[in-house]
């Protein structure tokens, strides 16, 4: 082992005012460790047997932590290979197993032995993550009581090791984010996940935060999204197909009476059969409260650009994640002058300067449709912004072209031009409630974007086209709006064709969210479909009322107890009004073809358990 | 301080053509992923460097057609090597141990095995120290700098294992004052190559997330800069034949 014992006087000699037992204890420890390389194992074996006693009294917890504490003194006799049983031993012992005084001197031990040799650093801070999971064996109130002590300490060696070794922070990461269950989600409860990804904040927010910020972020963003995919779009219709009918049923029955208790029922029938749902939930939830307490410490801003750059490079890549999305719409809602304009900037850019792949381009134009359309925190003035833009940029790009209609080739632009009709249908009323609004957006030239060779109101999802041409029919907005036969929209082969094989023709990613924790989150913030106020009006008189409620909402009036019993009136509204039905952006055919034909029911679900690929039913 | 040397060496690096709009950005981006680590071609930790880009970017002809890039580069590295001494803040200070940080990135421990009999440990108004038996006032205590002689290092944490059993080790405070006849660097050509490694180190690069590009060098260059640095001769250029 190369380690040579002082002798017992030179052992002493630098022991000045310390206490002289401690001070032998180590000495013996060190005795110990050192004589397993002269062949004598017998201390050694009685000091393995000490370390894993089969029953935990009094006297092996007083052994125990005398044990260690010397064992901490003595770390520079370790060696990793004579004493691998020792080592072993001890990562196996969890410190939620133990009282305090355990623990205290278990995370001595670690604390000495990481900052001993460079050898050990990672074997420290694997067995110091290895606690971010309790035991699967403790039941959950003993987790709960000893969470916060055994995590306290946890981050508190983390930060001792890494005042003495400055690079372990960067070994950490990877160290952390390897401990991620990836592969066994099915097994592991939500509470150990959400202490994981709790530590992973944790962590982020510590003093750590300068060097792991970034990788614990991405690694939380990486998670929702694994948990996200998990929750297919066939999950979900499977689950609720069957009783689309009856669930609408009882929205139409029960929901006048009781605004909360249906909800909630129709979320636990998606939540109780889907465990990766509840814990997506859990994990969002804890991701919002998280930006929240950013946003307290005024480290928002830092957050998001992470947080932006993060939603980048997975989110926006991703094959139409339902749910992972709103995490940086919650952020958004937190500092909507910053980061809300920011998004909505950096999409704009994503669609206009991309050189990335169209496809990517024509998501980013989604995502910004679904964004302006959806935020209840943007400003009128912002979106009108963003609108003019893309507006100029759909009319530079008629002007290059002297094509006639083509879905595949001028998808980007029939992208883009969705995405304005689509922003119009959500905003086009208070635009023109506002007069400075109003003028500019009859000067607007959307008439020639949207009247010329492309036709792109022939390759536009008919439903959003109809429900466009209907507002601005009623707002005289065009014209020549009687150019338009609205009759013609309602059913189109060529949206399908321009949204290719990932229908982004149908993504609106800012659908409401179908998480009910989450959804609690967000809703403050969000615009329902029943709660715009469309520019005609609608002969429903169910409708008028809508439209009476909401009409407070535009001054912000409206609190959220209003907000969910308009929503539960907007339920049956869905049902009876033709006109809102025509709105559904989840073409029947083209969903019942999308997904087998072992669906033969009309494909209309309720809102809060559709997939978020369309508005809730206009 | 030993095992600072700044090191001239022709690199090749190779980038995806998606980079191609801007090079420059990208020879950055690679270049920063060598940074705080110990690499073994150059035998060092690299801890700043600057280049220039020596020709116009050739296309390599080839299935993939990454961008070829020559670059002179000036690298300064960390290369500690035994018997060498280093300069370091102490961390903390333990009955077992002292714990040093040099350069604020690499940590050293020294055991108490090799501390020499001189220092004998004491707690003083609840701070633990070192202090000398002979020189009362050559303390060694958290915040002091001092003087250690490596005696290893780990290249994967870069942790060194360190003493402080010579006499020219310690304090550095107190070894500037009274050890004078100690000859503890070479005094030739000094003055210049701190400018130099100042000038370096303030150019220093904050480390970038890896990307998935490549930097090689050519096998000759290789060898040569194992050689030529192994040699640590600190501050001669090293201009590496293709």
């Amino acid at each position: 082992m190369g380690v040579v014992l002082r002798d017992d006087e030179a052992a002493f000699r630098k022991m000045g005012d310390h206490d002289l037992i401690d001070s032998y204890l180590v000495y013996r420890a060190r005795d110990t460790l050192c004589s397993v390389s002269w062949g004598n194992t017998e201390d050694y074996r009685q000091l393995l047997s000490a370390m894993n006693p089969e029953e935990l009294g009094a006297n092996e917890v007083a052994m125990l932590v005398t044990n260690l504490k010397a064992l901490a003194g003595a770390v520079a006799c370790i060696d990793n290979v004579l004493h691998d049983e020792l080592l072993s031993a001890i990562s196996n012992m969890s410190l939620w197993n133990y009282k305090p005084d355990v623990m205290d001197a278990l995370l001595e031990f670690i604390e000495s032995l990481a900052t001993s040799s460079g050898k050990y650093v990672d074997y420290c801070l694997k067995m110091l993550t290895c606690q971010f999971f309790p035991p699967l064996s403790l039941p959950l109130p003993k987790i709960l009581a000893r969470k916060d002590g055994v995590l306290s300490r946890v981050h508190s060696s983390l930060k001792y090791i890494a005042d003495l070794v400055p690079l372990s922070p960067a070994r950490l990461v990877p160290i952390v984010l390897n401990g991620k269950p990836q592969y066994c989600f099915n097994t592991i409860s939500t509470l150990s996940l959400v202490i994981y990804v709790e530590n992973m904040f944790k962590l982020e927010s510590g003093v750590l935060g300068e060097v792991v910020r970034i990788p614990m972020f991405a690694g939380v963003v990486d998670l929702l999204l694994e948990l996200d995919v998990n929750i297919g779009w066939e999950d979900i219709e499977n689950e609720t197909s069957e009783r689309i009918f009856e669930m609408e049923l009882e929205d139409g029955d029960e929901s006048r009476d009781d605004d909360s208790e249906l909800p909630r029922k129709l979320s636990q029938k998606i939540l109780g059969g889907n465990s990766f749902a509840e814990k997506l939930d859990s994990l969002m939830v804890l991701t919002f409260e998280h930006l929240e307490s950013c946003q307290v410490a005024d480290r928002l801003i830092k957050i998001f650009d992470t947080l932006l750059e993060l939603f980048k490079k997975t989110i926006l890549t991703a094959y139409k994640p339902k749910f992972a999305q709103f995490v940086i719409f919650y952020a958004c809602s937190l500092d909507p002058k910053n980061c809300g304009v920011t998004f909505a900037l950096m999409l704009e850019h994503t669609f206009f300067f991309s050189t990335d792949d169209p496809v990517l381009r024509m998501k980013a134009v989604a995502y910004l449709a679904s964004y302006l359309s959806r935020a209840k925190f943007l400003s009128v003035f912002v979106i009108a912004g963003t609108l003019e833009r893309l507006v100029d940029w759909c009319v530079k790009y008629v002007k290059m072209q002297d094509n006639v209609i083509n879905p595949k080739a001028h998808r980007l632009f029939y992208s883009g031009c969705e995405a304005i009709i689509y922003v119009l249908c959500f905003r086009m009323r208070s635009m023109m409630d506002d007069p400075q609004l109003k003028t500019w957006l009859f000067h607007l030239p959307l008439e020639s974007i949207l009247n010329n060779k492309l036709s792109p109101l022939k390759v536009c999802l008919p439903s959003i086209v109809l429900e466009f041409l209907r507002q601005a029919k009623a707002a005289r907005l065009f014209m020549t709006s009687e150019k338009f036969i609205f009759d013609d929209y309602l059913e189109s082969e060529l949206s399908r064709e321009f949204g290719g094989t990932e229908r982004l023709d149908m993504f609106f990613p800012f659908d409401p969210c179908l998480l009910e924790k989450s959804d609690s989150y967000i809703r403050p913030n969000f615009i329902f479909w029943s709660m715009v106020q469309p520019t005609y009006d609608d002969e429903d008189s169910s409708d008028e009322d809508v439209g009476e409620a909401f009409a407070s909402d535009d001054d912000g009036g409206m609190d959220y107890g209003i907000m969910q019993s308009l929503e539960e009136q907007h339920f049956d509204f869905a049902e009876v009004g033709s006109a809102l039905n025509k709105m559904s952006i989840t073409p029947k055919d083209s969903l019942h073809s999308r997904f087998g034909g072992a669906i033969n029911q009309p494909m209309r679900m309720p809102s809060r358990i559709r997939p978020s690929t369309s508005p809730e039913s206009l | 301080m030993d095992g600072l040397n700044v090191s001239d060496v022709n690199l090749q690096v190779q980038l995806h053509p998606s980079r191609s709009n801007n090079v420059r950005n990208a020879v950055l981006r690679e270049l920063s992923s060598l940074l705080l680590r110990f690499n073994e071609k150059f035998q060092g930790v690299v801890l700043a460097y600057e280049f220039k880009i020596d020709k116009v970017p050739d296309i390599l002809p080839s299935m993939h057609p990454y961008l070829y890039v020559r670059l002179k580069a000036k690298l300064l590295l960390f290369s500690p090597k035994p018997d060498m001494l280093l300069e370091g803040k102490v961390v903390k200070v333990k009955q077992e141990s002292i714990h040093v940080i040099i350069l604020g990135f690499s940590s050293a421990i020294i055991t108490d095995k090799d501390i020499r009999e001189e220092f004998q440990y004491k707690t003083k108004h609840g701070k633990d120290l070192f202090v000398s038996r002979s020189h009362k006032r050559h303390v060694i205590k958290a915040g002091t700098m001092i003087r250690l002689l490596v005696k290893s290092m780990d290249e994967e944490t870069l942790c060194i294992s360190a003493s402080l059993l010579p006499a020219h080790t310690g304090s550095i405070l107190w070894l500037d004052k009274h050890v004078e006849n100690v000859s503890l660097t070479d005094g030739s050509n000094k003055r210049g190559e701190e400018t130099r490694k100042n000038q370096l180190c303030q150019s220093l690069v904050e480390p970038v997330p890896k990307h998935i590009l490549w930097l090689t060098i050519t096998s000759r260059s290789q060898r040569n800069t194992e050689n030529l640095l192994h040699k640590s001769l600190v501050g001669a250029k090293h201009i590496l034949p293709e």
